[in-house]
């Protein structure tokens, strides 16, 4: 933020602390700052850290909408601190507090431990049959434009768990997978390198998996990064359905193509110029 | 290292109403829950109640005990959380069923999802679900003869 | 996927009632535009009217099927809510088998019925 930028409005800070040392409960403690044009909401809460009150705890990293550390509910709204600009959402008071469906280490410190376990369980990762191709890779797998869209846009998840803290059936039930994890198996069981459907259904279609959505769209609504887990969720319930009733093609996981540097190129493409190293 | 001390911030039942921004779809899907829940709650009386008459007793005719006004509107009511939950739930077996979410896309801001697409869906059903109530509301109060 | 089987048939059940229940809300509820099923006239609850439906077999089977179709729908679908209460594993256990014993029940109750009234909405039929 450059120095001679002018101050438009002191906004008050209402945020939840809570110390696990100290405190039996979370309490709201206010903090007004004076907010430039362009200051983000984590720019605020650095300069409490740095002028109000050094003892304000939260988890950040990138400051860029990359890493997905800085999830906060933000006037009730979970999304990044990082994203969100004070003056887009706030004309005298914003509220901040932390991600809720997860427990609170500190101040605004959630615990996504519980995300990322049931994460891990939904096998995240290209699953096949010929492992050692997969840990020691000689060639490369096929794949076109078009197989690679059916999945494109759940891998730009970054796991921040802002559609976890607004799913209402996260809110009471706490062994539901959740949106984050249903659409990182989605975005797997379409990858056409993948062979893991089948164990993954397993999870995925267990009492508090896919089937506890119910549609209410808050997950997509909420993304930072439009990855849209509400689609995903539905789209996996088709394959379980179609699995279920043996109507689901079978289809072979693509294969392996050829080494790097053997593969035949396409004709008119001119040759390169020759190697000087 | 010591086990800290961690605070549930699950939100409970009220999370079911007002987690995050309000959408159309939570209402919808709050809305689908109490019918759901009421139609429950009429159907399993209504079984009983209906069965009666196979010892010859009529509790809903003239004389009987819910041949009142106020068994009339709860009626209606149960009448009208049905033409939600049926039109609703057309919506609900597409969508779900992953025919009415569109195909993945590239996220580009600002951002459409699924929402977007199933949209159209949503309001036509909610307007048939209108007109038969409609209709309904007309018979009941006695317009149709 | 246990659950999945359960679901699967959840939403065909609820294809089912749509059409089922629709026309029985229609018969009963909007009988005075429509007339379906109620040659007696008047309103479509009346005593003559039912034993006029209670005298068919397409009623009678439709009856019990929806009555099947619909339990089946409605009680999946509390089990569904309750479930998401984080409840102790003994407890969904009690209430899975609470819930198929009144399934049940009630099943056995309305099928009674359903067979009941149409043997004497036929014998009335003879006189």
């Amino acid at each position: 933020m450059p120095e001679d930028s002018k101050t438009v409005r002191q906004i008050k800070f209402h945020v939840t602390r809570y110390n696990p040392e100290s405190d039996g409960a979370p309490y709201v403690k206010t903090y007004t700052i004076p907010v430039r044009e362009g200051m983000t909401v984590l720019d605020g809460l650095h300069y409490i850290k740095d002028n109000v009150d050094s003892t304000l705890a939260w988890r950040y990293s990138c400051r860029m909408g990359v890493c997905g550390s800085c999830g906060m509910l933000l006037n009730g709204q979970p999304t990044l601190a990082c994203n969100t600009q004070i003056l887009h959402i706030a004309k005298t008071d914003l509220t901040v507090a932390p991600l809720p469906n997860f427990d609170i280490i500190r101040d605004l410190v959630p615990d996504l431990l519980s995300m990322f376990d049931k994460h891990r369980s939904l096998k995240p990762y290209v699953v096949r049959a010929d492992e050692a191709e997969i840990n020691d890779p000689a060639g490369e797998f096929y794949q076109s434009p078009e197989e690679l869209e059916a999945y494109l846009q759940f891998t730009y998840c970054i796991k921040c768990g802002c559609c976890m803290a607004a799913c209402p059936t996260l809110a009471t039930d706490a062994r539901y997978l959740g949106p984050m994890p249903l659409a990182a198996a989605e975005r797997y069981n379409v990858d056409t390198r993948d062979d893991g459907r089948r164990q993954r259904n397993q999870q995925t279609g267990s009492a508090h998996g896919a089937f506890r959505c119910h549609y209410a769209g808050e997950c997509s609504r909420v993304c930072p990064k439009g990855v849209d887990p509400a689609k995903a969720i539905q789209l996996l319930k088709r394959k379980l359905v179609l699995d279920y009733l043996h109507l689901a093609r079978r289809k072979k996981p693509c294969q392996k193509l050829h080494g790097p540097g053997q593969g035949k190129p396409l004709p008119n493409i001119p040759a390169g110029p020759a190697k000087t190293v | 290292m010591a086990e800290i001390q961690r605070h549930d911030n699950r939100l409970g039942i009220w999370g079911w109403l007002g987690g995050g921004r309000w959408g159309i779809e939570r209402y919808a899907y709050i809305l689908h829950r109490l019918t759901g829940l009421g139609i429950l709650l009429y159907f399993l009386m209504h079984i009983v109640v209906t069965s009666l008459r196979a010892r010859g007793i009529y509790l809903w005719v003239e004389g009987g005990f819910f041949h009142r006004p106020i068994f009339k509107v709860g009626e209606f009511l149960v009448f009208a959380a049905f033409a939600y939950h049926a039109f609703n739930g057309v919506r609900l077996v597409l969508v779900e069923l992953g025919f009415a979410v569109g195909k993945p896309i590239e996220p580009v801001y600002p951002y459409k999802t699924s929402l977007n697409v199933q949209r159209p869906l949503l309001i036509v059903m909610m307007i048939l679900a209108a007109i038969f109530l409609a209709v309904g509301g007309y018979e009941f109060l006695g317009l149709a003869k | 996927m246990r659950e999945t089987k359960y679901w699967t048939w959840h939403m065909a059940a609820g294809v089912v009632i749509l059409f089922l229940l629709g026309v029985h809300m229609v018969t009963m509820h909007l009988g005075g535009i429509t007339h379906w099923f109620a040659p007696a006239g008047g309103e479509a609850i009346s005593q003559a009217n039912i034993l006029f439906r209670d005298g068919r077999l397409f009623f009678t089977v439709t009856y019990i099927l929806l009555l099947g179709v619909a339990l089946y729908h409605g009680l999946y679908g509390l089990r569904t809510i309750l479930f998401e209460l984080t409840l102790k594993p003994a407890v969904e256990k009690a209430i899975s088998f609470v819930l198929l014993v009144v399934g049940l029940g009630l099943f056995g109750l309305g099928t009674w019925a359903a067979i009941t009234v149409h043997t004497i909405a036929i014998a009335g039929i003879r006189g």
